[in-house]
């Protein structure tokens, strides 16, 4: 579903993602640390560095001396194991730093400083990351043109062993897309162009750099839509979506990346071009290789191409927003949505009271649909062909689910306006997040029964220290706040889409055995001996220093 | 007294439209379709007034096929009271939507006949006065506040014109078209989607009413307006005043 720009009386209804990356000078500023690296969360003006410490209760602890000024929206356990990290974290020695010699090949290979970025204004924003809470200290941003020229200063780096950051649209939200300390970021932005596009079979090739939105409204006229949804789609990047494996919106729809990407072209450390740019649906050729790029968040090879199956664009779309009394009524009506909304059920997400509050607090021209408070809101939405008969499919479910008690009150969007502000208010909760103050986010999935248990059991630790919120996709079984062991515990991921980053490089063990992290390291260090791919992100840094 | 409101099916406002390849018309085959902004604010404003206690009953009105029965269903869901469809098998330009309105307001006898200002497909700002004028009620274009005096029969009307605002003061009945800053339309909430099931929709055709329906207006050709060229980035002042001079004949 297309979230368009409107305008009515002068208010201009953004899209969640363009408002996102406009929010980015209002942090304030951090300076680096000693180590380049440093996390910062504010209290009421007041500004603390977090010291390191593994231990999570201890940190609840601290939060609890610190006093009752703290007002944290969502916990946010970065700093447990990075900022641990932040001090112990060392650069690479084995790591060369840039010198004049490297600017000037740059300079030869990419044609001119216009590539060769050394501006330091323009390296401030790429050294930071969009919820401020990573900066780096890099001298140098790359722009490549073409995988050409991506192949050249990969080949160079891997020689000079220069380590590098892949960079997109840098929307991440676990400091995976900016540099640790000075790595050369290699940032495709330019290289945006549609190669190809079937209309009979909805195969779209384009470049890495190419931003969602774009992609999105390049496909609305041929009457087609990205199998992908989230609300950074105006500054976040493909390639960027393919190599964190970005779920988003859409996923209990369309499904995974790992599904709807037919093949790509990536670039390894050493300049080799992987050319498993397929438009088949079916290949049983070999390893499927192209897996292994899909969510390795950079740290095996630049992607600079994606082949990727889009969806038929159906003109029906309804949307609902619901109000439910408690959390059990929530999974029931998921179930129950599934059942008789079926094929056409296209999201379902859920978001609390409080991340209710925090929006209508925060954001401009945003009201709850909804006239009374509930503890719980859904939005469900459907996708189909039939306008008359998927409405009726949709409002017969929730006069029945009325009936029934499992929804107390909800509204159904007239028109597409009215859909866009519903949208609004769930795509709008990270804004709003930034806007409040300092938070911590957790991104975590769980089987579906635990889900909020989690909220529960954090608000019982926490009482009046810090306001919990929960909110997410429901229908995928995923939740945002809260702990790691509690996750574990249950059986849980740990990042269930953001991915791992710098945040949770540490924390992999977490959520998979050490066998499979082995393996994972033996790969790494076969595709990239030197690690200069996006080194101290991803997988335990343990492995990797010297 | 009875509000009776006029409301369009018309593309939905977020829609990228298309013109149809034989220039006819606008595209709208498996386009989303809504009810006309102006006539979703028109009828919030009559069901305040009812919920006011100034009127007893608001009568939803649409004119057009049958899918327009999806837009009064929206109306009766925000809390209007009945609805008529007027059956037509192809959309009427505004003097013909105003005879037909005449009509049912011979019959409907309302104290107060509310429209959106325009359509936001044909843009042509003409529906509601040329009700007003078929009827020989005054008229308050362009409301952006409506009070409304039981005792004096009467409604005081702001509008807003390009000076800025205008109030009037219109005896009833009258006819009342409502602009954007008017009010802020309300959701359908689903107890009231489950009590729009059981409230009535009245199907009348042309005939019932006896209009004449002959228009004098003939559409010729639909076409997309020219593509905007780019713009030109020049070196120095005097370059600037060349082209203003010798290109664009403007100096």
């Amino acid at each position: 579903m297309m979230i368009r720009r409107w305008r009515r009386s002068g208010d201009f209804l953004r899209s969640a993602c363009k408002s996102l990356t406009s929010l980015r000078q209002k942090h304030n500023s951090m300076s680096p640390s000693v180590s380049g690296f440093v996390n910062r969360y504010e209290s009421k003006g007041k500004t603390f560095e977090s010291n390191a410490w593994n231990d999570h209760n201890r940190e609840l602890d601290h939060h609890s001396c610190v006093g009752g000024n703290l007002w944290m929206m969502q916990q946010y356990k970065s700093f447990g194991s990075s900022s641990s990290s932040a001090s112990k974290l060392q650069r690479n020695p084995l790591f060369s730093s840039l010198e004049p010699r490297d600017v000037s090949f740059f300079n030869e290979i990419l044609g001119g400083e216009k590539y060769v970025v050394q501006d330091e204004e323009r390296l401030e924003t790429a050294n930071t990351d969009w919820m401020h809470k990573y900066k780096g200290s890099s001298k140098l941003m790359l722009l490549p043109k073409t995988t050409e020229e991506v192949s050249q200063i990969l080949k160079y780096c891997d020689s000079r062993s220069l380590a590098v950051v892949p960079q997109g649209g840098n929307t991440g939200l676990v400091g995976g897309s900016v540099p640790v300390f000075d790595e050369v970021i290699i940032n495709v932005g330019l290289m945006n162009k549609v190669l190809s596009f079937d209309e009979v079979s909805g195969v779209l090739v384009c470049e890495a750099g190419c931003i969602l939105e774009n992609l999105a409204t390049f496909l609305d006229p041929k009457g087609f839509v990205m199998p992908l949804d989230l609300g950074a789609k105006g500054s976040c990047h493909i390639g960027g979506n393919v190599s964190t494996n970005a779920g988003g919106l859409r996923l209990i729809r369309y499904g995974s990346l790992h599904g709807t990407v037919l093949g790509l072209e990536a670039v390894t450390a050493n300049g080799n071009v992987l050319d498993m740019l397929g438009t088949l649906r079916k290949d049983n050729t070999g390893y499927d290789l192209k897996h292994l790029f899909i969510g390795s968040e950079g740290s095996l090879g630049i992607v600079t191409k994606v082949s990727i199956l889009t969806q038929p664009k159906m003109s029906s779309v309804n949307l609902a927003f619901i109000a439910c009394k408690d959390f059990l009524s929530c999974q029931k009506l998921l179930v129950e949505a599934k059942r008789n909304l079926g094929e056409i059920l296209s999201a379902f997400e859920f978001l609390d009271n409080n991340s209710m509050d925090l929006v209508l607090n925060h954001l401009d021209g945003v009201r709850n649909p909804v006239s009374s408070s509930e503890n719980f809101y859904i939005l469900i939405e459907t996708t189909g062909s039939g306008e008359t008969y998927d409405r009726e499919k949709l409002e017969a479910f929730l006069l029945k689910s009325l009936e029934q008690g499992l929804v107390s009150d909800g509204v159904i969007a007239q028109d597409i306006n009215q859909a866009s502000s519903f949208w609004r208010i769930r795509e709008g909760i990270t804004e709003a997040l930034q806007k409040a103050g300092a938070f911590y986010k957790y991104d975590l999935s769980l089987p579906v029964e635990e889900i909020y248990n989690i909220v529960n059991d954090l608000r019982g630790r926490l009482g009046d220290l810090a306001n919990v919120m929960g909110y997410g996709h429901l229908g995928d079984g995923l939740i945002e706040p809260y702990v790691y062991e509690w996750t574990s515990k249950h059986r849980g991921s740990i990042s269930a889409e953001h991915g791992l980053g710098v945040m949770k490089a540490n924390e992999i063990f977490y959520s998979k055995s050490p066998e499979t992290v082995a393996l994972m390291v033996s790969i790494k260090k076969l595709l990239d001996p030197k690690g200069i791919l996006n080194p101290y992100k991803v997988l335990p840094h343990s492995f990797f220093s010297p | 007294m009875k509000i009776l409101v006029a409301v369009k099916r018309v593309v939905d406002y977020a829609v990228k439209i298309r013109v149809k390849p034989d220039k006819t018309g606008v595209d709208t085959q498996n386009v989303k379709m809504s009810m006309n902004p102006f006539c979703e604010i028109a009828l919030e404003e009559a069901l305040r007034i009812k919920e006011a206690g100034f009127a007893k009953e608001v009568v939803a009105v649409s004119i057009g096929p049958s899918q327009c029965v999806d837009t009064l269903r929206t109306g009766l869901a925000m809390g209007a009271d009945r609805g008529i469809h007027v059956e037509a098998s192809y959309s009427f330009l505004p003097l013909t939507i105003a005879k037909i309105l005449k009509s049912l307001a011979d019959v409907e006898n309302p104290g107060l006949i509310f429209l959106g200002k325009q359509a936001i497909d044909d843009d042509c700002n003409q529906t509601g006065q040329m009700v007003a004028a078929l009827l020989g009620w005054p008229q308050a274009t362009f409301a952006s506040k409506v009070v409304l005096d039981k005792d004096k029969q009467s409604a005081t009307v702001d509008r807003e014109v390009d000076e800025g605002l205008e109030t009037l003061s219109v005896d009833l009945p009258a006819v009342i078209t409502t602009d954007l800053r008017l009010n802020q339309p309300r959701y359908a909430t689903l107890p009231n989607i489950m009590k729009a099931k059981s409230k009535p929709i009245k199907k009348m055709t042309l005939e019932d009413l006896k209009v004449d329906i002959k228009s004098d207006i003939e559409i010729v050709e639909v076409t997309e307006p020219p593509k905007r060229k780019s713009g030109v980035i020049v070196s120095s002042v005097d370059e600037l005043i060349y082209k203003l001079k010798n290109e664009a004949h403007v100096v």
